[in-house]
């Protein structure tokens, strides 16, 4: 589990909290990497559910990235513990789970959106976008 | 029999996993069965394990060459063995969701387990016929293997 400290907020504009939770390191990695929203400050990131829960109580996220296979604890749970703690926090689920179950199961949850592993740059960017333009 | 159909649903997770990750498309070697023991796997190797409809195993296996390139292609500069090992499971882990969404809960498709080495065997029921499908990506080769009864 990773936090970040944050940047004061450019120009007065609202800077949006994004905690990204993966069990992969090199998934993690390419998503804060690939994220290119000015308005965005990642805040960190957790390998698992448990940890996400945490780190959630620690650094109160606007926006999630959240995996569903993980050890320990996996993104449905973690999704429907995280709505009951806030929610006003939007989660977008990142998941190589293609099927529609997986993706229903998420939104009953609490879930905000869903995009399929893998993913290209772009498409990462436009989903964030679109959570963020609902917040 | 393994189905025509099944077969492109697991070669199609594969080569969707080069084309949108590393924006760069994988081909296809001409596919061959081997009914006599079981394909050698490379460095790292994603298993994913199927019950249901049908039994046996998936998995893709590459050389640690290829998936240094495939992380460069992806901007990542840690090529550590935890990495390989990462890499290599996020590709059997897109294979197992791509089979889940076409083939739905006849199949029940396991979390993917990574094995290292090149002298590990991947077990296989006996009895199955194991196809291989190389898995051609810039100047590097891998195999997806399919051993369903």
């Amino acid at each position: 589990m990773v936090a970040v400290n944050g940047h004061s907020p450019a120009g007065g504009r609202r800077q949006w909290k994004l905690m990204i939770v993966d069990d992969s390191n090199i998934m993690r990695r390419r998503i804060e990497r690939s994220q290119q929203l000015e308005s965005l400050e990642v805040v960190g990131a957790a390998a698992n559910g448990v940890e996400a829960i945490e780190l959630f109580r620690q650094t109160d996220p606007d926006l999630i990235t959240m995996d569903i296979t993980m050890p320990q604890m996996d993104g449905i749970e973690c999704i429907r513990r995280l709505v009951e703690l806030k929610p006003a926090v939007r989660i977008l689920v990142i998941s190589a789970l293609a099927d529609k179950a997986t993706a229903v199961d998420a939104m009953e949850k609490g879930a905000n959106g869903f995009l399929n592993k893998p993913f290209t740059d772009r498409q990462l960017n436009e989903a964030i976008a679109e959570l963020i333009r609902v917040l | 029999m393994l189905q025509e159909q099944e077969l492109k649903t697991f070669v199609d997770g594969t080569t969707n996993y080069f084309e949108v990750a590393a924006q760069q498309p994988a081909t296809i070697g001409s596919p061959y069965l081997v009914t006599d023991g079981i394909p050698a796997v490379h460095d790292y190797t994603g298993v994913i394990s199927i019950t249901g409809k049908r039994e046996g195993v998936v998995y893709f296996t590459a050389p640690r060459a290829m998936l240094t390139v495939l992380l460069m292609k992806m901007q990542e500069s840690d090529f550590s063995h935890d990495n390989m090992r990462d890499i290599v499971g996020e590709v059997a882990n897109t294979i197992s969701g791509n089979a889940r969404r076409d083939f739905g809960r006849e199949f029940v498709i396991s979390v993917p387990n990574v094995v290292t080495g090149e002298k590990n065997e991947i077990p296989v029921n006996p009895g199955t016929r194991c196809f291989v499908i190389p898995i051609n990506w810039r100047s590097h080769s891998a195999k997806l293997v399919v051993a369903l009864k």
